[in-house]
């Protein structure tokens, strides 16, 4: 589905990427953990294509296509999702537009006619039974006045509606107390369907008891330096990070 | 003035006089510039009576008094009014057989604004079938509002057909002394609608200048009156969506609403004349005098526009609350890009007891275009617990554009409550990628932004204007994020 070879990108000069390389299968959860500063939220931008980082080097291929060649509408439309670590506010748009808009899009880059809109509203009622969304979500602004939780639920609800290929989760669970957390890994887990494919990123392991990956890798100074199993995290939680940067450190 | 042009005017003018100009008129246009002979011979076109050439004549004699003011934020180069043809009498369009003859740029816009595709070919001057011609529906209209008593007319027939009416309530909102281009189109109006709604009477339907006949050629210089009487409600809507282009650049309209006792008054504007190029050369200059009065108690006068075409827009839609009790809106989304100039905003005066007025009005500007509202609130003495809800909100797409604020209150009346919130916000790159994210291109994000923004406005438009008005903001700012 996805694979990364010797990716290299930099922000205003400073290289942040210094060569990932990963390969993720359908169907597949990977979680990607690392220190402050280690490279993850870059690596989710770049994957997601946003211009304010510069690719130096390497490769993406997307399900047989050129990812880094895409624009960022393109690869969403091919079927990466990334949920925000910080979903903007959009004020006076409803939920309901944003992803009908979306949804459109979507079809019409795939040569479909536009959904009904009473298909859509049914669609999205479904799915916000689904995942036992407030039925209010529908007519608020999109993101506005949401907390930090209901900002974070409502990412997975678009990744429902969207029914994305892979999954990107930028630091998810960051500021969500433990019964939002569950709630929102409630969310990721019904979508795991043997197909879709996980790249979940964070800092903390208490995210990956709820959504317990395949495999976890380790990003520091820009290199991915340790790849396990889930019980990789389990370690990671109890010695830190210390360890492996002394390790890293070791083989240079 | 040249002698031979003089005679020229001598003879029109005699024409009338003895033959009225029912017949063929060989000259289609006044000589250029403007003079008490120019005034004279438009009125002589319009075959109108001696009191209706002598308002115009008054107001030509006080225009030559006064000064274009200056006191607005931009600059515009002076307009020499003996460069411009005051009169023109409508040209035959040239007819096309399809739309294939039509240059396929202008399609491509009328295609994102959804309009349809008889009503392009009306737009494009292509022959429409017979049922779909605007005529024809107009005139099935007229029988309907015949019925309720309602006067929906060119005002250059009010003048024949309703004189009493003209007479009464020309110039009794706007007065021709007002302003500088008031005054000018006192004296050489073109022409524009008349509305009478009788008392009790709620008018079947929405009122479009597009439903009056002849309503294409009103000229540069508009004049619009409405009247609505105790207790009647008319809703009015003046412009369209699709683009519109004019030879001439100077357009001066003059609109005046007077709402008597519990009568209301929904004039909703969508104004999208060409701005000029990217550097806003040839682009038209809208500036308009608008003024309601509520004259009676409970009335209610409500001002909706949006305005996205122009190289420059300069008007104030304002409310004279009069009545006791009476209420006065104001909702504006004014759309800057490229060159463009907006200098809009509204007048609430209270003068009433208990009087209430609430302004809206959403400002974006995009390019290096300057997006400015000005507004005055002003409380008169007499004018016991009034209350004004002011809301100004300002967008920024990009950092070479300008957004300004000028707020004016004056408040004479201790018991007055008045509330003023205003913000400014810059389309964020965060937003636009979160957008694209989701699979929806830039200019797509940018139109939902945008209108997300202006819903609170847009939500008082008729319906079907909401939804072209949406699309016409979305392309208005095609190209203003690089």
């Amino acid at each position: 589905m996805l694979t990364i070879n010797d990716l290299k990108a930099s922000i205003e000069g400073k290289s942040i990427l210094n060569g990932i390389n990963l390969s993720i299968k359908p169907g597949e959860v990977h979680a990607i953990m690392g220190p402050n500063g280690a490279g993850k939220s870059t690596l989710s931008s770049v994957l997601a294509g946003r211009a304010d980082y510069e690719v130096t080097g390497g490769k993406v291929d997307f399900m047989g296509k050129d990812l880094l060649e895409l624009s960022p509408e393109d690869r969403a439309r091919e079927g990466l999702f990334l949920a925000f670590q910080y979903p903007v506010e959009i004020p006076g748009v409803s939920s309901t537009n944003f992803l009908k808009t979306a949804i459109n899009e979507k079809r019409k880059y795939h040569g479909l006619e536009p959904m009904e809109a009473t298909d859509f509203l049914k669609f999205m009622r479904s799915k916000m039974e689904e995942m036992e969304m407030d039925k209010s979500l529908t007519s608020r602004s999109l993101n506005e006045g949401f907390s930090g939780g209901e900002k974070k639920r409502n990412e997975v609800f678009q990744m429902a509606m969207l029914e994305p290929k892979l999954c990107i989760m930028d630091e998810t669970d960051s500021g969500l107390d433990i019964d939002a957390l569950r709630l929102v890994s409630a969310g990721v887990n019904k979508l795991r369907d043997g197909e879709r494919s996980f790249l979940v990123i964070t800092h903390y392991q208490r995210l990956l008891d709820y959504i317990v990956p395949d495999f976890v890798h380790v990003l520091y100074k820009g290199r991915i330096v340790k790849s396990g199993d889930a019980s990789l995290a389990k370690e990671l939680e109890v010695k830190g990070y210390d360890w492996i940067k002394q390790e890293v450190e070791a083989a240079v | 003035m040249s002698e031979p042009e003089e005679d020229i005017i001598d003879q029109v003018v005699s024409q009338e006089y003895k033959y009225g100009f029912t017949t063929d008129i060989e000259m289609e246009m006044a000589p250029m510039g403007l003079n008490e002979d120019t005034v004279r011979f438009i009125s002589a076109k319009k075959n109108e009576p001696e009191w209706m050439l002598e308002w115009r004549l008054k107001a030509y004699r006080s225009w030559l008094k006064m000064e274009e003011p200056d006191w607005q934020n931009f600059n515009y180069p002076k307009i020499n009014y003996q460069d411009i043809i005051f009169y023109a009498a409508p040209k035959q369009k040239i007819q096309l057989d399809s739309l294939d003859q039509v240059d396929p740029e202008l399609l491509k816009t009328f295609e994102k604004l959804g309009i349809s595709l008889q009503e392009q070919k009306r737009l494009t001057g292509v022959a429409v079938d017979a049922v779909f011609d605007s005529v024809s529906i107009a005139t099935t209209f007229k029988e309907q509002l015949k019925e309720k008593g309602v006067i929906f007319c060119a005002i250059s027939e009010a003048v024949h057909e309703h004189p009493e009416l003209v007479k009464k309530y020309l110039g009794s909102v706007v007065p021709t002394t007002d302003n500088y281009f008031a005054a000018l189109n006192s004296a050489v109006f073109s022409d524009g609608s008349f509305v009478y709604i009788p008392k009790g009477v709620r008018c079947p339907m929405e009122l479009s200048t597009y439903f009056r006949i002849n309503a294409e050629n009103t000229g540069q210089f508009e004049r619009t009156l409405i009247i609505a009487d105790d207790a009647s409600y008319v809703s009015y809507l003046e412009g369209c969506t699709a683009p519109m282009r004019d030879e001439n650049q100077l357009h001066a309209a003059v609109v005046e609403l007077v709402a008597h006792e519990k009568a209301e008054i929904k004039y909703s504007t969508v104004q999208n004349w060409y701005p000029g190029d990217k550097e806003g050369k040839g682009g038209i200059y809208n500036f308009v005098t608008k003024r309601g009065s509520c004259e009676g108690a409970e009335s209610k006068i409500s001002w909706t526009q949006v305005e996205t075409g122009s190289a420059i827009t300069w008007k104030y839609p304002s409310c004279i609350l009069k009545g006791d009790r009476s209420t006065g809106e104001f909702f504006s989304v004014a759309v800057t890009n490229n060159a463009q100039i907006a200098d809009t905003g509204t007048k609430m005066i209270h003068i009433g007891k208990n009087t209430k007025s609430r302004i809206v009005s959403k400002g974006i500007s995009a390019g290096k275009s300057h997006n400015s509202y000005r507004g005055l609130v002003k409380i008169n003495k007499k004018a016991e617990n009034s209350r004004n809800y002011t809301q100004c909100d300002s967008m920024l797409i990009g950092d070479k554009c300008g957004a300004h604020t000028f707020p004016y209150i004056e408040v004479n009346n201790n018991t007055a409550t008045l509330e003023h919130e205003a913000s400014t916000s810059k389309i964020g790159e965060d937003q636009i990628f979160y957008c694209n994210q989701r699979g929806i291109g830039t200019e797509e994000a940018i139109g939902l932004i945008v209108n997300g923004f202006c819903k609170e406005v847009l939500n008082q438009l008729p319906m079907e204007f909401a939804v072209e008005a949406q699309k016409l903001l979305a392309v208005s700012l095609e190209g203003s994020v690089g």
